[in-house]
């Protein structure tokens, strides 16, 4: 609660954050759930809950809250908390290709789909097969370059990245 | 009229056509576009996902190039990346133990006079719908464009400050300015589901295939957007064919630009059949 900034005991129960969720219906404890147990202290079943992964920061909650908490930005910060603390993640895959879009990034500066894909790939062992032909088409249309464009700065992106790991 | 531009990742790669019709577009109003040197990544979804610092510093290496290219405000065509950009700007304008901590990682000295606008805002608000009319050779008569924002350009409305969370009307007034009759529907600001496209496609699938069979019960002929991920989804996770613009491609129709042929060859659902039908 601390580290999101947002006040959880104004939440009234009025369930307009879950109402409006388009991932909710995947989320082991819907939004208006998650913030009554951590008013009530229940830090290992919330951390280690699929919820925190399938949040997608649409902001709808947020949005519509009627005593203006942030929902999206509380996710954030509790999926931050559940790998501070080395809880594994519920939903591992969505958890890995986060990680490999900012390795890519933090390689090159920039995202580049292709290496961030095969990594990816790699580290969950799923094969994407949804996502293959469509992707292969895409690739043909020229829409994913096979090599990635690095920046010149690539030394200022890697003291950023330092500053922002270590400071944690 | 120039502005600072930033083009983002996609711009080179999956939202190609983005940044071409955008590009010809500009050239037809005779507003110069300067792309910030050496620009990086703006961060996007994963990053603040796992590291809200990290999130905050990204955007505002961009930020700081922007301030000493002294080009004019900062235009972000992308959606996502407009809204980390303001996310950013947020922090550095209404915190100052975070402005201070952004600015000692990233070195830079933040100027609040620094504008961060979306590219429908300057179409709309700067360069202005008169202007935009006075270019328009083809008009779009005939054309039903269903208008989709997405999330990222309009929530959290604190932060993007643009247009209306739940009925949004910035792209509806360009697309009736172009000459097109946008359709009225409940779907507007809906998420398609974003990155988990690609770790639970079936997940994206559904969201998709509501966003746009409710655009097809509207009456709309297309769907228009201005996000890469957006645009990206709604095409490759949809069996109904609807075809997806960028607003600046339906603008680069009416402006009848040359090369238009090369943004439709990017389309996994060719918009060919529909333009044709109606003529342009």
């Amino acid at each position: 609660m601390k580290k999101s900034g947002e006040n959880l005991s104004l939440c009234y129960q009025c369930l307009k954050c879950t109402a409006g969720c388009p991932t909710a219906a995947y989320m082991d404890i819907r939004p208006n759930n998650i913030i009554r147990m951590i008013q009530m202290g229940m830090k290992k079943e919330v951390l280690g809950s699929s919820a925190i992964w399938f949040c997608v920061y649409c902001q709808t909650c947020g949005t519509r809250c009627p005593n203006e908490i942030h929902i999206g930005v509380l996710m954030d910060a509790l999926r931050e908390m559940a790998i501070e603390e080395g809880i594994p993640a519920k939903e591992k895959n969505i958890h890995l290709f986060h990680e490999a879009f900012i390795q890519s990034v933090r390689r090159g500066g920039r995202a580049h789909e292709v290496t961030m894909l095969m990594d990816y790939i790699f580290r969950s062992r799923d094969l994407m097969k949804d996502s293959l032909f469509p992707g292969v088409k895409l690739f043909l249309k020229g829409k994913f370059p096979l090599l990635p464009s690095f920046i010149k700065g690539r030394d200022e992106i890697k003291r950023i990245f330092e500053k922002c790991t270590k400071e944690k | 009229m120039r502005f600072s531009y930033y083009p983002g990742c996609t711009d080179h790669s999956s939202s190609l056509e983005y940044g071409l019709s955008t590009h010809e577009v500009f050239k037809t109003l005779g507003v110069e576009l300067v792309e910030i040197e050496d620009w990086n990544c703006c961060g996007a979804a994963a990053t603040h996902s796992l590291n809200r610092l990290l999130s905050l510093c990204l955007p505002a290496r961009n930020i700081s190039k922007a301030q000493s290219a002294q080009a004019g405000p900062l235009v972000v065509p992308c959606a996502g990346c407009f809204s980390y950009m303001k996310r950013t700007e947020y922090v550095l304008k209404n915190d100052e133990a975070g402005r201070k901590e952004i600015e000692e990682i990233v070195g830079f000295k933040y100027e609040p006079s620094l504008e961060i606008l979306a590219l429908m805002d300057v179409i709309l608000n700067r360069i202005g719908l008169e202007k935009v009319q006075e270019k328009v050779k083809k008009p779009l008569k005939g054309l039903k464009p269903a208008c989709y924002y997405g999330c990222a350009l309009v929530r959290h409305p604190k932060i993007t400050q643009l247009d209306d969370p739940e009925n949004p009307q910035y792209l509806d007034r360009v697309m009736k300015a172009l000459g097109a009759e946008p359709v009225e529907w409940s779907y507007k600001t809906d998420c398609c589901g974003a990155d988990l496209a690609m770790t639970y496609s079936d997940v994206v699938k559904k969201l998709v295939g509501r966003i746009v069979s409710m655009a097809k019960e509207a009456g709309a002929q297309c769907i228009v957007t201005s996000c890469g991920l957006c645009q990206m989804n709604l095409e490759m996770r949809q069996d109904m064919g609807l075809p997806i613009f960028y607003f600046t491609e339906l603008m680069g129709v009416a402006f009848d630009v040359e090369k238009k042929e090369n943004w439709w060859k990017k389309h996994l659902i060719s918009p060919k059949p529909l333009l044709d039908s109606l003529g342009r």
